[in-house]
């Protein structure tokens, strides 16, 4: 780190964690449904992308429904933008589980296959609908500009949404998994599926609605995903693998390791970009990451679960 | 008739439809096709070098690799970095800054060949490295994940994020590895001109000739008492190693040998295609590769290879025909293999000889044909372990 004296780098490292934190956004947001998904339930759903994808495109539609329809209201779309994301992708998510996961639950490697190419199918219809080109709605006012620090920093006020949306997301999941009797169901369906059955929990049931919220979330990522960058067929796709990652350092049933590995994961990308390319700065967080699970394959953060 | 029949559930019905595919590849297409084409079927064959190598590692050993592709992008940049050094000699390069240098290099302001780009213009040492360095890649890593038993799913993510970094890392390092762009305009090998109608037809039987003896590599592997012990291992691990067998040894030298077979499949895309870019390393490869892999047959080596070329045979057809709806198409198979034909296009072979046998072998009792096809499906796993676990532990004794 020559030629920078420490209170300059003490400003870079503050101006790139600024930027990391809408990248944390983003990963948290999407890594949240990942988490249930995968964490709890142990499908790998390689459609997650398209979800976001999906979400991002209903979000574009609300928009110009709203420019259309009912213009003086064009600043208040994004909250039915958000309900309407999350319906969508919850809906889509339900009928996959209903029609293809479900019959899958004893082969993982399948699914993963399966949802790939469910995946494929929907990027494919995406882009016969909206075009290849990239989409996007004009924020509201409230989300333009960004707000002051100091001197130097600047938090735009779309960052500052989307990582808003994604705490509060975070706080609604781990309310809905550890403090609400749904929460319990599903833990105990994924501890101990013949004895929850057995206590009378329709065990079919709480997948169906596990993996659809899943999907939802991934639905309200991709809402949140519009303000920062346009939507393309692939805008979700892109993240995937990231997004797994962060799932898997957390520890893949903790979701307070979600939290802490997609903020660790998003800082050290976004801090490291500003000493080597963008693209290095990529290599070497995968690496280490790989390098960590590699070590550690439980993640992180692990429940102490007797087996 | 009967005998015959019977013997076709053994060994000589592999044989005959390896003698078959093998007419397909060396006679019928050939005939069939123009020079043009022949290299497009060369190009997809040589993605069946990464199926039946994902057949042995998945199919058999029960890890799915989504990271193939970076073998495959090793064996075909080692391949391409030794063409594209012959291409950029000082007369045909003249009109650069730095003459002698590839082209991509001396756009992105390289003055001198990497040292690590030297080695590569010999082609003894090429062909060297482009067997051994993937294999070295599949071992480390096989080591650390197999050593730290990361399996299943994990492993899984683990080579995705592998074939992602790999082809970021190629994107990003533009100048030493050409970038988006990859490595292309290859003129001779050796000094042989392969931009010839002759030399494609060449090189097409070399890469038949490659791909056979992969598989005949592959089946001997398989059937081998190693073999056996990969898919006990596969069916119940801790068993295994609780017979005292180094469970860690066998997948990673199943792994290494996918790498392998992988990396040869690249290096003939790259002589094939004359050209080798990232998205020959990246997730979408890898994880088609393992689509192709799945259609054609998870369990079989011939129908993963047939199943390779089919399908993307037919991509070329339909693509042009129905650009949008191609994709769909090709997800919608996949759905249905999944659900319907685990087993892929080998499985439905199986099906209608079973059927065959069932219906006109009169010798062999109905009985005997469900049995035979119980031990061999997906869910008659545990009853084909027990008979496999008593042949290895006879095997002990």
């Amino acid at each position: 780190m020559g030629g920078y004296t420490t209170s300059e780098i003490a400003t870079i490292m503050a101006m790139q964690g600024i930027a990391g934190l809408s990248l944390f956004g983003v990963f948290l947001l999407m890594a949240l449904g990942l988490a249930i998904i995968f964490g709890q339930m142990g499908v790998i759903n390689m459609a997650h992308g398209e979800f976001l994808t999906l979400g991002s495109y209903a979000t574009y539609v609300v928009a110009t429904m709203f420019e259309s329809y009912a213009p003086g209201l064009f600043s208040y779309y994004f909250p039915v933008a958000i309900v309407l994301s999350f319906l969508v992708a919850f809906g889509v998510g339900y009928l996959l589980e209903y029609g293809l996961v479900r019959h899958l639950y004893k082969r993982p490697l399948d699914t993963l296959l399966a949802t790939w190419a469910v995946g494929l199918i929907m990027q494919q219809i995406f882009r016969s609908i909206f075009g290849g080109r990239g989409v996007s709605a004009d924020a509201p006012d409230w989300l333009q500009g960004s707000i002051q620090l100091s001197q130097m920093l600047f938090l735009s006020r779309s960052d500052l949404f989307v990582m808003c949306i994604a705490i509060a997301m975070t706080v609604i999941v781990s309310i809905l998994l550890y403090r609400a009797r749904w929460g319990m169901r599903v833990r105990s369906t994924t501890q101990n599926r013949a004895m929850a059955n057995a206590v009378g929990i329709n065990t079919a049931k709480v997948d169906r609605n596990t993996f659809a919220l899943g999907c939802g979330l991934a639905g309200i990522a991709g809402s949140a995903f519009t303000t920062i960058s346009a939507t393309t067929p692939t805008a979700g796709a892109q993240y995937l693998v990231d997004t797994f990652l962060v799932v898997v350092l957390g520890g893949a049933a903790s979701l307070l390791g979600t939290v802490a590995s997609a903020f660790s994961i998003a800082q050290a990308q976004s801090i490291l970009e500003f000493f080597i390319t963008g693209s290095m700065a990529k290599v070497l967080t995968l690496m280490v990451v790989i390098g960590i699970i590699m070590l550690r394959p439980q993640g992180l953060f692990t429940l102490k679960v007797r087996q | 008739m009967t005998t015959i029949l019977r013997l076709l559930g053994g060994r000589l019905e592999w044989l005959i439809c390896l003698g078959v595919f093998a007419a397909l590849l060396l006679v019928v297409l050939p005939l069939a096709f123009n020079g043009y084409f022949l290299n497009l079927l060369g190009r997809y064959l040589a993605l069946a070098f990464v199926a039946i190598g994902l057949v042995m590692c998945w199919g058999y050993g029960g890890m799915l690799s989504l990271g193939q592709g970076v073998f495959f992008g090793l064996g075909g940049y080692a391949m391409a970095m030794f063409l594209k050094l012959e291409a950029s000699t000082p007369e045909a390069t003249a009109r650069q800054s730095t003459p002698g240098i590839p082209d991509f290099m001396d756009w992105n302001q390289l003055t001198a060949l990497p040292w690590w780009w030297e080695p590569f213009n010999s082609f003894s040492f090429t062909l060297a490295a482009l067997l051994l360095i993937p294999a070295a890649v599949a071992y480390v890593f096989g080591y650390a994940l197999f050593k730290r038993r990361v399996s299943g799913v994990y492993f899984a993510i683990v080579t995705l994020s592998l074939a992602a970094a790999m082809s970021i890392l190629i994107v990003g390092q533009q100048g030493y590895t050409g970038g988006a762009n990859g490595i292309t305009d290859f003129q001779t090998l050796l000094g042989w001109d392969i931009t010839t109608d002759s030399a494609r037809y060449v090189i097409y039987y070399i890469c038949v000739f490659l791909l056979l003896g992969c598989i005949l590599l592959g089946q001997w592997i398989l059937s081998s008492r190693a073999g056996r012990v990969l898919i006990a291992v596969r069916d119940e691990e801790n068993r295994v190693r609780f017979s005292g067998y180094s469970v860690e040894d066998f997948k990673i030298f199943v792994f290494m040998v996918a790498a392998v077979f992988s990396a040869i499949g690249g290096a003939m895309y790259a002589l094939q295609a004359s050209f080798i870019s990232p998205s020959q390393v990246g997730i979408g490869l890898s994880v088609e590769l393992v689509v192709l892999c799945a259609v054609g047959g998870r369990f079989s080596l011939l129908g993963a290879a047939f199943g390779a070329l089919l399908i993307k045979t037919a991509e070329m057809y339909l693509s042009d025909l129905f650009p949008q709806l191609w994709t769909i198409l090709f997800g919608l198979i996949l759905l249905v293999v999944v659900l319907a034909f685990p087993k892929g296009l080998a499985g439905l072979y199986e099906l209608t000889r079973d059927y065959a046998l069932a219906h006109f072998g009169s010798s062999q009792s109905d009985a005997a044909v469900e049995e035979h096809a119980d031990k061999r499906s997906l869910h008659g796993r545990e009853e084909g372990f027990l008979v496999r676990a008593k042949r290895i532990l006879g095997g002990i004794r």
